[in-house]
């Protein structure tokens, strides 16, 4: 039999029963762009971590207090901070030339106001290289000025959101606000740029970071961003902290230094996991689409039991049959899947209209996902009900009508 | 031709076994023309459809056209059908979502003949046997005798050497089951031996040689002279 015609046969077979056939192909098409739908959610989400990730700037070192074992990995929950990091630490780290900005943080949440209004905001006391660390915009104004670490002063930067529950329209530069009790006055309003790794910079007040100390009244700093001089001195850079802060704190290595790869990579991994596992739990509803395909192509075969004895009659050997079976569901599961493809592919315009700024996309690879489900269902699902049609007895099913 | 020996056909239906066909001796020559006939469960049907190899025996051998049919595989069996056997159905066994044309054409696809001479070698079958006005119609929109002419334009279109008909007039009114039957005779008149089962005397006797079966055995074998 002529390829052609195998198929001219089994499209034949299928439009013919026009009900079931929907079905199939609805069934199929849901599973099919649930998987692809999932996965490729799955790799935004991925992508968009990791350009906010790359937007902080791939230089970046943190230094946090405290030991983390796994060398790399995220600081522990618990655990014992044996020394602090002080403002002396940060300024220690400057020594290397591994290192070109040392921003020290500390944190802390208190209460802002503005004449009557009050919010109660993040404060962070930091320095002026914090701005390029971080890679920070400014709306209006400017950032804290560069100069001695441990002298404080009494301005301040605030957030863009923060700026306008305070402030409203009205110019907030040059303005004096409270926080808890003391006067600071505002030297600059950061630019809008959204929510970047839930580190929402919008509310937040940024003070120098010596007035920070006597404001909480803590020497300890929450961490330390570190600026590396390039991408290739990251590893000095980290090296070089160690063995300052080692020196520093009487020989004892109890700081840990994330670096952004590390971080990266392991985000990445978590990423790949979680979308692997949405993506196979999606693909159940591909075996309730293959068993759907299954039970109709055995609904098929026991109504055309008589076709299938005819077509041995006219010299059909079992073989063929059993090809012109499993090409009719895999037919049915291959058009199912394509209508899946172009489904997963509309929503997910639709949802990119909605978010835009999280740049949706499906995975590159998805058409493949789809093709290769979509046959090996049909075939898996396929092979039993067509050995069950080639193995019909002609004479017996001819008998009857 | 067609050399049955010691065929035995037994049917297991649940404790019991029915014995289909006993010791069952049959030879044909080329161009005959035979009619089976015998009371209801006989094994007439079972008979020919051992003959149509759509069925096998549990014990004998069958020799068709010189090949010893009982040694071959399914796929071997299968080409032996597509090639020197014709069948011609009570029920007729159209494909019911194919057109005449399709139908006819059928065995050709499975054959995997070209298109181009699929398409001249059905319009000239469906010619020669009247129904070239009918090509693009489905079988529900046929009657009963033109049915039963497209299943036979079907059966001839490999140019089988034996054609087996059982009860192919079973379900058409006596002019158009005398049409078909003549269709089938002037095949036989070319030289194709022609094989029927009928319940029906008048044909029976028609053939040249009558087989009478009673519980799974050739009862009588006649030749008729005058014919
Ligand atoms: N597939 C089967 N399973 C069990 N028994 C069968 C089967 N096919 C035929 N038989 C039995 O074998 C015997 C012969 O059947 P067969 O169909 O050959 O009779 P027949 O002569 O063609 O009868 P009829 O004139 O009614 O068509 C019957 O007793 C029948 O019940
Ligand atoms: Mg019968």
């Amino acid at each position: 039999m002529q390829t052609s015609d195998i198929a001219a046969f089994s499209i034949q077979a299928a439009t013919a029963s026009r009900g079931r056939t929907i079905l199939t192909l609805l069934a199929m098409a849901i599973g099919v762009s649930s998987v692809i739908l999932l996965i490729s959610l799955g790799d935004s989400g991925r992508r968009y971590v990791m350009d906010q990730f790359a937007s902080l700037g791939t230089n970046l070192l943190i230094v946090i207090p405290g030991r983390s074992e796994t060398t790399g990995g995220p600081p522990p929950l618990l655990g014992e901070t044996p020394r602090d990091l002080t403002l002396d630490d940060a300024i220690a780290l400057k020594q290397s030339t591994a290192i070109r900005r040392v921003a020290p943080i500390i944190a802390g949440s208190a209460p802002i106001s503005f004449k009557q209004l009050e919010r109660e905001m993040i404060v962070l006391g930091s320095s002026a290289d914090l701005f390029e660390a971080r890679r920070l915009t400014m709306g209006q104004g400017s950032f804290l000025p560069p100069g001695d670490l441990d002298r404080g002063g009494n301005f301040c930067v605030i957030g863009s959101k923060g700026k306008t529950e305070l402030f409203g329209n009205n110019q907030a530069l040059g303005k004096w606000l409270r926080i808890g009790d003391r006067r600071f006055r505002v030297i600059g309003v950061l630019a809008d740029t959204g929510v970047s790794l839930g580190e929402d910079l919008g509310e937040v007040v940024i003070i120098p970071v010596a007035t920070a100390q006597s404001l909480f009244n803590r020497v300890s700093l929450f961490r330390i961003v570190v600026e590396a001089v390039n991408e290739d001195a990251v590893g000095r850079a980290k090296k070089a902290i160690l063995s300052i802060i080692k020196a520093r704190h009487e020989g004892e290595d109890d700081i840990t230094v994330i670096t952004q790869d590390a971080v990266l990579a392991t985000f990445d991994k978590i990423f790949r996991t979680l979308t692997l596992t949405v993506g196979g739990i999606a693909a159940i509803s591909l075996v309730v689409a293959g068993i759907m395909i299954m039970n109709i192509m055995l609904v098929a075969i026991s109504n055309r039991r008589s076709e299938i004895g005819l077509l041995k009659a006219l010299g059909a050997a079992r073989s063929q049959i059993m090809g012109l079976f499993l090409t009719e569901s895999a037919l049915l599961s291959t058009a199912g899947a394509f209508f899946g493809f172009i489904l997963a592919f509309s929503a997910m315009k639709l949802l990119a209209g909605f978010f835009p700024e999280y740049n949706l996309a499906l995975v590159p690879w998805s058409p493949f996902i789809a093709s290769g489900l979509a046959l090996g269902t049909g075939i898996i699902f396929g092979v039993f009900p067509a050995r069950r049609a080639a193995m019909l007895e002609p004479a017996l099913s001819l008998s009857r009508r | 031709m067609i050399r049955l020996q010691q065929i035995q056909r037994v049917f297991q239906v649940g404790e019991e076994e029915v014995h289909a066909l006993r010791d069952v001796d049959f030879g044909a020559d080329k161009g005959e023309y035979i009619a089976i006939m015998g009371p209801s469960g006989s094994g007439k049907s079972t008979l020919l459809n051992i003959l149509g190899l759509l069925d096998r025996p549990d014990d004998g051998t069958y020799e068709l056209d010189g090949i010893m049919t009982t040694d071959l595989n399914d796929k071997e069996q299968a080409n032996v059908r597509r090639h020197k056997i014709g069948f011609v159905f009570q029920f007729f066994h159209l494909v019911p979502r194919l057109t005449a044309e399709q139908n006819v054409e059928l065995p050709l696809v499975l054959a995997g003949v070209d298109r181009a001479e699929r398409k001249k070698r059905v319009v000239e079958t469906l010619e020669a046997f009247g129904i070239g006005d009918r090509v693009k119609h489905r079988p529900d929109q046929l009657s009963g005798g033109q049915r039963q002419r497209v299943a036979i334009a079907r059966a001839t279109i490999m140019k089988p050497t034996v054609i087996l008909a059982d009860e192919h007039t079973g379900n058409l009114d006596r002019s158009s089951g005398n049409d078909v039957v003549e269709i089938l005779e002037g095949l036989n008149n070319q030289g194709i031996t022609l094989i029927m089962v009928t319940h029906d005397p008048e044909l029976g006797k028609r053939a040249r040689r009558r087989i009478k079966m009673v519980d799974g055995r050739i009862e009588e074998d006649k030749k008729n002279n005058q014919a």
